[in-house]
């Protein structure tokens, strides 16, 4: 699709989930001629994830919290004569201009067109992905991630099995949980590694947020009625199988997540949904050399004043990239970027619910960030990077032997997180047994696979 | 006498009329607007690719694009993943073998 030069807009939010839906409509009642570009086809991101049209879903709202949210956002979008919707729209990179930004996209699932669309700012809206600890037997077909259970559920209706074991840690599990009993999967356990009593230290926090209450009790309301069994302070520590998954071993864990000896039980299953919790996805702005600081649960989030500006002139965040919250906080930010980036007063009410959310925002990240023990839990022969299949041996000799002291060291050596995927699922895991303290921020030159052929028309092309 | 509950149970969903796609040389059916990992995972097969090292199988696992684990081949292109496209009618699908075709990697 051919950009024309003269088509400048004042705002491109990238992502159409929560957070960036919630700014474009926003933005466009403000007044800013904004443009809202997404990978996927449709909006919604991978929170508001729903059935394909012609699947002729009569109730998806069954496999959501805060579908109306959704309707409603994407209602004054179609209506909206200011905010336009391009979908199939992968960014992967954004280039400072002299009147803004040049955001560099990717056309439709294969990537096989490109464009360039140009905006006066930027409002990042990427949301997150899921943070990835490997175990014996985690590369076996039918052991998936919590997110992408929920993903191939909402989307193709679909399961990875009929009985399914859910497991890692954080409030996505209890929500993957309850989706899938109700799409009629058994689900015999969810095995969270934290305790939920992370969460009771901080009444307060707690009190402000009642639909946060609701929410969790609402999961756990459909759990009970399926009995399912809530495991805390366990871990999936092998998936057995040989062609595909057909059980897994839980163990307790101390409090560090360390696995204690003689409490491993055997559940039979036949898929394990797995995830240990969210991390922002910011490359786009770590390229652009945008501040960052590390949340409660470890992971890098961008760094934004009170008005949600980083610390890249022109460049705003909204919701998970600011520190993974949920939908609304999303919501909640996504509105107040749009305030500031149109100049606009937000309400008080808004400033408050923000607030309030990004408080049990910490909390939650807090209460289930990952304790050093995991690695407990490894065999030497345990593949850490699944795409260049490097296991646990080959990192620990670089780092014991080859003296790697921080995971680029440790990249090179192994190629562990130099295939296909960039380190996206095995980057936590390769930092951690690289000895790294804090995960640095998210670093890729390119925010998603491009063609060669494409960076070559890139390079020279006169634009 | 109760439904048993499916996913398409759950939200009430009509499909428009099914196709075929071709799977390692077998029919397997695809819904409108499924991907094709959707479609395989609801004929019930879980792999469709062997690693390039250890020849070990592998199929979708983020389901959103970012992990590659779903690649095969589609209409005779390596390395494509199969969460991302759609199930269109008559697409031929085959297993991949590590980098897939050799004058076809990318
Ligand atoms: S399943 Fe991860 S890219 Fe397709």
């Amino acid at each position: 699709m051919p950009t024309s030069p003269s088509e400048h807009f004042d705002l491109a939010v990238v992502g159409a989930g929560p957070a960036g839906l919630a700014a474009a409509v926003t933005a466009a009642d403000l007044g800013l001629r904004c443009v809202l570009l997404d990978g996927a086809d449709r909006t919604g991101g991978q929170y508001y994830r729903h059935p394909a049209p012609g699947l002729g879903a009569a109730r998806p709202d069954r496999l959501h919290h805060g579908w109306s949210a959704y309707t409603a956002l994407a209602d004054r979008l179609g209506v909206s004569g200011r905010a336009e919707f391009r979908g199939g729209h992968q960014v992967w990179a954004l280039e400072r201009t002299e009147d803004g930004f040049a955001v560099h996209v990717t056309l439709g699932p294969e990537a096989a067109d490109r464009a360039t669309v140009r905006a006066r700012t930027v409002l990042l809206a990427t949301g997150a992905y899921e943070r990835q600890l490997p175990f014996p037997g985690w590369t076996l077909p039918g052991v998936v991630t919590a997110g992408g259970a929920q993903a191939m559920l909402k989307a193709g209706l679909v399961l990875p099995g009929r009985r399914i074991v859910v497991a890692g840690s954080g409030p996505l599990l209890l929500a993957a949980a309850s989706s899938l009993v109700s799409a009629g999967a058994d689900v015999p356990a969810v095995v969270e590694a934290s305790g939920y009593l992370g969460y009771a230290r901080r009444p307060d926090v707690l009190a402000a947020v009642p639909a946060k209450l609701v929410e969790g009790a609402g999961h756990g309301g459909a759990l009970l009625r399926h009995g399912v069994r809530l495991r805390p302070r366990s871990a999936v520590i092998e998936a057995h199988g040989d062609e595909r998954v057909t059980g897994v071993t839980v163990a307790r864990l101390d409090a560090d997540w360390r696995p204690l000896p003689g409490t491993e039980r055997r559940i039979d299953c036949d898929a394990l949904a797995v995830g240990h919790g969210l991390l922002p996805q910011i490359d786009l702005a770590t390229e652009l050399g945008a501040d960052t600081r590390t949340g409660p649960d470890g992971a890098v989030a961008l760094r934004v004043d009170a008005q949600l500006r980083t610390s890249v002139p022109g460049l705003w965040s909204a919701g998970e990239t600011n520190g993974v919250g949920g939908a609304d906080l999303a919501l909640a930010e996504g509105e107040l970027a749009a305030h500031a980036i149109a100049g606009a007063l937000p309400g008080r009410a808004l400033l408050r619910r923000r607030a309030r959310l990004r408080a049990f925002a910490e909390l939650m990240a807090a209460a289930h960030r990952p304790g050093a023990g995991w690695t407990g839990w490894l065999r030497p022969d345990t593949d850490v990077c699944r795409c260049e299949e490097v296991p646990v041996a080959r990192i620990r000799e670089a780092v014991e032997e080859l003296g790697a002291g921080d995971p680029r060291t440790v990249k090179l050596l192994t190629r562990a997180g130099m295939g296909w995927c960039q380190g996206r699922m095995c980057g936590p895991a390769v930092a951690c047994l690289a000895g790294a303290t804090g995960a640095g921020p998210d670093r890729r030159p390119l925010a998603c696979p491009v063609p060669l052929s494409q960076l070559a028309a890139e390079a020279s092309s006169p634009e | 006498m109760t439904r048993r509950r499916t996913p398409a149970a759950l939200v009430e969903a009509e499909p428009g009329p099914g196709h075929h796609i071709e799977f390692d040389g077998r029919p397997v059916r695809a819904l409108p607007g499924q991907s094709i990992a959707a479609a395989l995972w609801a004929d019930g097969v879980l792999a469709w690719r062997t690693t390039r090292i250890g020849g070990r199988p592998r199929g979708a696992f983020c389901g959103i694009g970012a992990c590659f684990d779903c690649l095969a081949t589609v209409n005779g292109r390596a390395n494509q993943r199969l969460c991302l496209l759609p199930a269109e009618p008559d697409t031929v699908v085959t297993t991949q073998e590590g980098h897939g075709r050799a004058d076809l990697a990318v």
